[in-house]
């Protein structure tokens, strides 16, 4: 069974609901992101996503887009974001790392460079923010042989054959993207978001997991109640803008400095 | 079927998924593709809509003054000492760039999909201009796009843009140029997709922008055609236009993709030099990679992050190329070069000087070019130069080269 699958499915047998931080790597700097990822990890992550840069995020709100910047002024890049995985790896074998971005640097690496490096770092699986499935025929079953899940958006304004078609494409969890618009927008709508999970799944027996516009323990709780899991990103990189570009920080001090996800995971919990 | 869709018969791209060969396609957050594919099937209801060409050639003859010139310079032919240069005159246009044929088609879709808000990316302002222009006859709202400092670069056309009722919104992401304000409006029609109209200015962004633009422009290309058989009895040996993300370039080859014998030469900006890498040339120095919804030629370092480009027009400052380019690169149908900066303003200088027309500084690549190619030709060989634009909106860059304070 996939890490990510595995982790599914012990949070069901407890009955929980997964928490995942989206986190850009190389904000403040890939020593710092690899702290970060621990310290979220002792906060109560089920599951990171880590964000590989592009100079062009055209999906991502100014919150992420600032993380970008940061971190591609420090010359991060996806053989760096590899190589921040693999040092995880050496202490945390549990924790399932997908990897999320945008196409341009994985076509420049080469489709099966990537998926060979990313499989050697322990990445479980990659989410491409602009390679809708329908251009995924050449680089879906490289990723799956390798033995990556893919995981695909679902949008508000999906049709249903979208749907279909995007959930018969992906593995490990499907995301819902929670409203029109942008990465840290903020008008959340739960009522709407559940009518639309209960629609995706009658096409998915995959978790569901939520993300765009959660902001705090409160509405982490409550799309937590409808979906298998909440990914949080933009209000959590608000907290990391907030760190200097260190890399002595230690991992209590980056638990505090992340302690949203703490108080996440509690009201999420209860 | 309407003259305005040409059915070639070696030619028929894009395929149904909007790929020209490996290029083109559709690369865009979920988000936005049901509205891309809403986008397509008005399109392809509309194309087989006789009325709506109609529409489109009354307001192109009675709005923009079309049909524009096909205009022997005879001049700049001597200057040049081979081939016969002719000028497509699309400086005359209304609002003074080809820009506007596309406007008007993409305003007139968006009309008939109900949507009440356009929005639109500009580098230069020409495009952002046309757009504003068309909203302001069509009584919509619009907004505008552009990076802050093409925003400082191009002053008269923000101030244009504002008085034709358009909010101007600056760009402060990234480069803070073109490329910069294609993303941000990728991001509002994210977030205002229910009853927003995205008009993409030249033949990139996701499928099907390349190919209604490239519609919308052909009526350059078909023009040229008839005018030469008018004039001239026959069609002509070359066409030269410049290249930034190539709407005048396609809108010119797009008809004569069948003529074999009618060569075809695009004409990218050198910059500073393509040795330099301080340049907007990704057909002559760059390599294919997805960006704003496409995969065409790019510039790219090689973690595949977007690299800033270098042209002294605004226009042609961009890291990309429309798919459809990169095909006919890549199947020898047209052929790319570059031309500097300095060559650029050389052209400027000297058609102004021989025949009075104050060309556009993006237009001025495609003259450079052929300034150097005519004298290689012999002297009855027909040249066609895409005259894009008008210089108007250049003189400010150009006096603050010559170090004249306006």
């Amino acid at each position: 069974m996939s890490r990510i699958t595995n982790c599914f499915t012990e949070l069901k047998r407890h009955g929980k609901k997964a928490l995942i931080p989206y986190l850009t790597a190389g904000d403040p700097n890939v020593a710092t992101t690899l702290g970060l990822m621990h310290a979220l990890v002792a906060n109560g992550a089920d599951l990171i996503e880590l964000g590989f840069p592009f100079s062009d995020p055209s999906a991502d709100g100014p919150v992420i887009q600032r993380a970008i910047e940061r971190s591609l002024a420090k010359k991060t890049t996806l053989r760096s974001v590899l190589e921040i995985v693999r040092l995880f790896r050496t202490t945390n074998q549990q924790t399932p790392v997908v990897l999320m971005g945008y196409l341009n640097p994985v076509e420049c690496m080469g489709y099966q460079n990537f998926a060979d490096a990313a499989v050697a770092a322990g990445v479980d699986g990659v989410l491409l923010v602009d390679m809708p499935p329908e251009e995924g025929h050449d680089l879906q079953p490289i990723m799956r042989n390798a033995g990556l899940e893919t995981i695909y958006l679902v949008a508000p304004t999906s049709s249903l054959s979208r749907i279909d078609a995007i959930c018969k494409q992906s593995s490990g969890y499907v995301y819902y993207v929670s409203l029109k618009g942008v990465t840290g927008a903020s008008h959340l709508d739960v009522e709407s978001v559940a009518t639309n999970l209960a629609r995706l799944r009658q096409h998915t027996a995959l978790p569901l997991g939520v993300g765009f516009g959660i902001r705090d323990a409160d509405s982490a709780a409550q799309i937590a109640k409808i979906a298998d899991a909440v990914v949080v990103g933009s209000a959590l990189i608000n907290r990391i803008a907030e760190l200097d570009d260190r890399d002595d920080y230690t991992l209590a001090q980056l638990e505090r400095q992340t302690s949203l996800i703490a108080d996440m995971r509690k009201a999420m919990d209860q | 079927m309407s003259e305005h869709l040409i059915h070639h018969k070696t030619y028929n791209f894009p395929d149904q998924s909007g790929h020209f060969g490996p290029f083109g396609g559709i690369f865009v957050g979920e988000t936005l593709m049901p509205a891309l594919e809403a986008l397509n099937r008005q399109y392809d209801h509309l194309k087989n809509d006789p009325a709506f060409w109609a529409e489109f050639d009354y307001d192109l003859a009675h709005y923009v003054g079309r049909p524009s010139p096909l205009y022997f310079a005879e001049r700049l032919t001597k200057l040049g000492g081979g081939a016969r240069i002719f000028l497509k005159r699309e400086d005359l246009n209304h609002t003074g760039a080809h820009k506007i044929n596309n406007t008007i088609g993409q305003a007139l879709l968006a009309r008939a999909m109900g949507k009440t808000r356009i929005i639109a990316e500009t580098g230069a302002g020409q495009h952002g201009v046309a757009t504003a222009t068309i909203a302001a006859r069509m009584g919509l709202e619009c907004h505008v796009f552009m990076g802050v400092d093409d925003i400082q670069r191009q002053s008269a056309n923000v101030f244009r843009m504002k008085m034709l009722g358009a909010n101007v919104v600056g760009v402060t992401s990234g480069s803070r140029t073109l490329k910069d304000a294609m993303n941000e409006a990728l991001r509002d029609w994210a977030t205002n997709v229910d009853n927003t109209y995205y008009i993409i200015g030249t033949v990139a962004g996701p499928h099907p922008y390349p190919m209604l633009v490239r519609d919308f422009q052909s009526v350059i290309g078909r023009e040229v055609k008839q005018q030469s058989m008018k004039q001239l009895g026959r069609l002509p040996d070359s066409l030269v236009a410049c290249v930034g993300g190539g709407s005048n370039a396609i809108g010119l080859f797009y008809p004569f993709i069948d003529d074999k014998e009618v060569r075809m030469i695009g004409v990218e900006a050198g910059g500073l030099g393509l040795e330099t890498g301080k340049h907007a040339a990704p057909l002559s120095a760059g390599h294919p990679g997805v960006l704003h919804g496409n995969r065409t030629y790019l510039m790219n370092d090689a973690d595949g992050q977007i690299l800033e480009t270098h042209s002294v027009s605004a226009g042609l400052d961009y890291p990309g190329v429309g798919p459809e380019h990169s095909w006919l690169k890549d199947l020898h149908r047209a052929e790319y070069t570059a031309v500097t900066d300095e060559e650029a303003l050389a052209a400027f200088r000297t058609l102004t000087r021989s025949e009075g027309i104050i060309p556009a500084l993006e237009s001025s690549h495609a003259v450079a070019h052929a300034l150097k190619l005519a004298p290689t030709l012999p002297h009855d060989h027909i040249m066609v130069v895409n005259l894009s634009g008008r210089g108007d909106k250049d003189l400010h860059t150009v006096a603050a080269i010559d170090n004249i304070k306006l």
